[in-house]
């Protein structure tokens, strides 16, 4: 099956002032159809400029696009520009990392969804201004049946509401509604529980989980909890500093990390019976990158070779690490004890 | 332990009015509603609920930013709030707030130097060399090299920002450190750095801390007994072990099992927990959490006292597997 997302080797900067920015260097990244995909790094490695590049969105004229190439169910989302306008909305769906300010507080809630549904329903023609009222009925059912979908009680008299009459939870499920109505392909979550308490990050990454797998969409969700992703996947991604450090499929990525990086960030977790260790060091900034593998000056494994080579992506059938010494199942009992 | 707590709340109430057209009060939103609490010295106490539940206000009305609306705070067996007591000029050195960021907390335009002078400047009569013998000791306390001290905020590292801010915090020698969500934001390795450096603090200067958290998995490596705060009141407390193994009030039950465990099964396939809790500002009657609760019985319309460490009519029964759960 082809993928529907393929991230191949990019690497882009930004101008500053003070030169230019590597943020993304080398990355890989493919999504399925179907299949929901955890993007995990911290904060700076370049996840949300990753969303963007995908998203077809990063800013004009700051952005410098090096080398590799985001290609998203067969568009290129880098250089078409109007092809890329199509798509964004309709074929791939953002769903963002802060519902409290997402919303014009101005404007009722059902006015907001419905100026989406205007351009970005499934049942627009193309190229058509005319909204005929009776796909304005067709889309309006569309709408309460998704509000109840993501579990929203009385969509009707919601969609009367003002976002601040709406608690973070209600406005998060209204976002993944709004997300899913254009029927897309894919989803690109950036971090939408970061900002919500547990019992509500519980009941929205169910709610998605149950929805993208219902009906068959694809599902990129950024984070920097391990255990929302966790929660929600059937694989990560890890990236450090701009690079790809590991691809694998959630089980073994979770039980056995090849990437040294994946390791330490799996033992800095806060758990009963240890103390987090915690990685010594800091990320690096993008204006002066290390050469070679970006993680080598924080990395017990790290030798000459890893300064001046950077590592590619290898491993055996799904489990992919970007890295010269990767920690294998063989060696793991050795290095544990 | 000694028998004496070193902070105590009797019946702590914070309560704020609603204002409505010309400023008429229309309501009250309970922020606090009789929170009875004893924290012992050297121990660490986590204080955690969902946003919204009073945990902030509770840490602000222990340190006198908020007036208590009634009930009491004893610091050292002495009373320092509320029922009209003024507060004790030398309690804000031995008691001290952290905020989420305390490298925020520093002046741009002064040396770090200077920041950690003035707390000092302020609270002691120290002579000018006894002050810096003292900063010299706490930086090199914290881990932060003493060349650092000419050195403006914007030219060190977010981390060593944060140990500035911590060394001006424990400069005079606090007794008791509340901790107001002093992890969120950040990311786990960092996370971990900065707790190691919370537990090292502690053992060095013998300090007491109030750990306001909403992350569970940091209250339970970090905390020796933990309380569990819903919409004002503290629903259950007890030692960190015995809550995180056995949690025997339904709302305590919901929120660990919220938690996502890795290498657990998904906690999201089967959650049973709906809603958000209710405004603060229109109370259910009874126990607060009956609105949401699955066992919620005609004996939930009276509210249940903190007995036991549980405050809940049905705890017993529920333990015990005797109540079937109610059709969902």
């Amino acid at each position: 099956m082809a993928d529907i997302l393929t991230v191949e080797n990019l690497a882009l900067g930004f101008r500053t002032e003070g030169g230019l920015a590597r943020v993304l260097d080398c990355v890989n990244l493919t999504v399925r159809p179907g299949e929901i995909v955890s993007l995990v790094g911290e904060s700076g490695c370049g996840k949300s400029t990753l969303a963007s590049a995908i998203l077809g969105t990063l800013p004009r004229g700051l952005a410098v696009v090096g080398q590799g190439s985001v290609t998203l169910d067969g568009a290129d989302m880098l250089r078409a520009g109007a092809a890329a306008g199509k798509v964004r909305g309709r074929t791939v769906t953002f769903v963002p990392q802060d519902p409290f300010a997402s919303f014009n507080p101005l404007f009722r809630v059902g006015t907001q969804i419905m100026d989406l549904m205007r351009w970005k329903s499934p049942r627009r023609r193309e190229g058509s201004w005319f909204y005929s009222p009776r796909r304005r009925r067709a889309d309006r059912e569309a709408v309460i049946a998704m509000l109840e979908a993501v579990q929203l009680p009385q969509p009707a008299r919601l969609l009367q509401k003002y976002p601040h009459e709406l608690s973070g939870g209600q406005r998060q499920r209204l976002m993944i509604a709004m997300a899913l109505l254009p029927e897309p392909r894919l989803i690109i979550a950036d971090e939408p529980t970061t900002a919500l308490d547990v019992t509500v990050q519980a009941q929205i990454l169910g709610v998605l989980r149950r929805l993208a797998v219902q009906r068959g969409v694809a599902v990129l969700f950024t984070t920097h909890d391990l255990g929302a992703a966790w929660e929600i996947c059937d694989r990560v991604t890890v990236m450090y500093a701009g690079q790809t450090a590991e691809i694998a499929p959630r089980d073994s990525f979770f039980t056995a990390p090849h990437h040294p990086y994946t390791r330490l960030l799996l033992r800095s977790l806060p758990e009963e019976g240890r103390d987090p260790v915690g990685i010594p060091g800091s990320v690096p900034s993008p204006l002066s990158p290390p050469l070679g593998c970006r993680f080598h000056p924080r990395c017990p494994r790290a030798d000459a070779r890893c300064q001046a080579e950077r590592p590619v992506l290898r491993g055996e059938a799904d489990h992919l690490a970007a890295c010269h010494h990767p920690v294998l199942a063989a060696q793991e009992a050795r290095l544990d004890a | 332990m000694p028998d004496r707590p070193l902070l105590e709340l009797q019946g702590l109430k914070r309560h704020f009015p609603v204002r409505g057209l010309f400023n008429r009060r229309v309501g009250t939103l309970r922020a606090l509603d009789g929170v009875d609490l004893a924290v012992a010295p050297g121990e660490v106490l986590g204080i955690v609920g969902e946003s919204g539940c009073g945990k902030s206000t509770l840490g602000k009305t222990i340190m006198g930013i908020h007036a208590p609306s009634d009930g009491a705070v004893l610091f050292d067996g002495a009373q320092v709030a509320g029922g009209g007591v003024r507060r004790p000029d030398g309690l804000r050195a031995q008691l001290q707030y952290v905020y989420q960021d305390p490298g925020a907390s520093l002046d741009p335009s002064w040396t770090l130097r200077r920041s950690l002078h003035e707390p000092l400047v302020i609270h002691t009569k120290l002579r000018r060399a006894e002050r810096e013998a003292r900063i010299q000791e706490i930086v090199a306390a914290v881990g932060l090299p003493a060349a650092h001290l000419d050195l403006y905020p914007h030219e060190i590292s977010g981390g060593q920002q944060r140990r500035v801010g911590l060394a001006r915090i424990l400069v005079l020698g606090p007794k008791l450190v509340i901790l107001d969500e002093p992890t969120s934001g950040l990311d786990v390795s960092v996370q971990a750095a900065v707790l190691a450096l919370f537990r090292e603090l502690r053992q060095a200067f013998g300090l007491t801390y109030l750990f306001i958290s909403h992350d569970l998995a940091v209250v339970r490596s970090m905390c020796h007994r933990v309380a569990v705060m819903y919409l004002g009141r503290v629903v259950e407390i007890g030692p960190v072990a015995e809550i995180f193994a056995r949690p025997r009030h339904p709302y305590t039950q919901a929120l660990l099992s919220a938690a996502p465990r890795i290498g657990g099964p998904r906690v999201t396939e089967n959650f049973a927990l709906q809603g958000e809790p209710p405004d603060p500002s229109q109370m259910p009657e009874g126990c607060r959490f009956s609105v949401r609760c699955r066992w919620a019985a005609p004996q939930c319309k009276v509210e249940p006292a903190l007995e036991d460490g549980v405050a809940c009519w049905r705890w017993r029964e529920l333990a015990a597997g005797l109540v079937p759960a109610a059709a969902e």
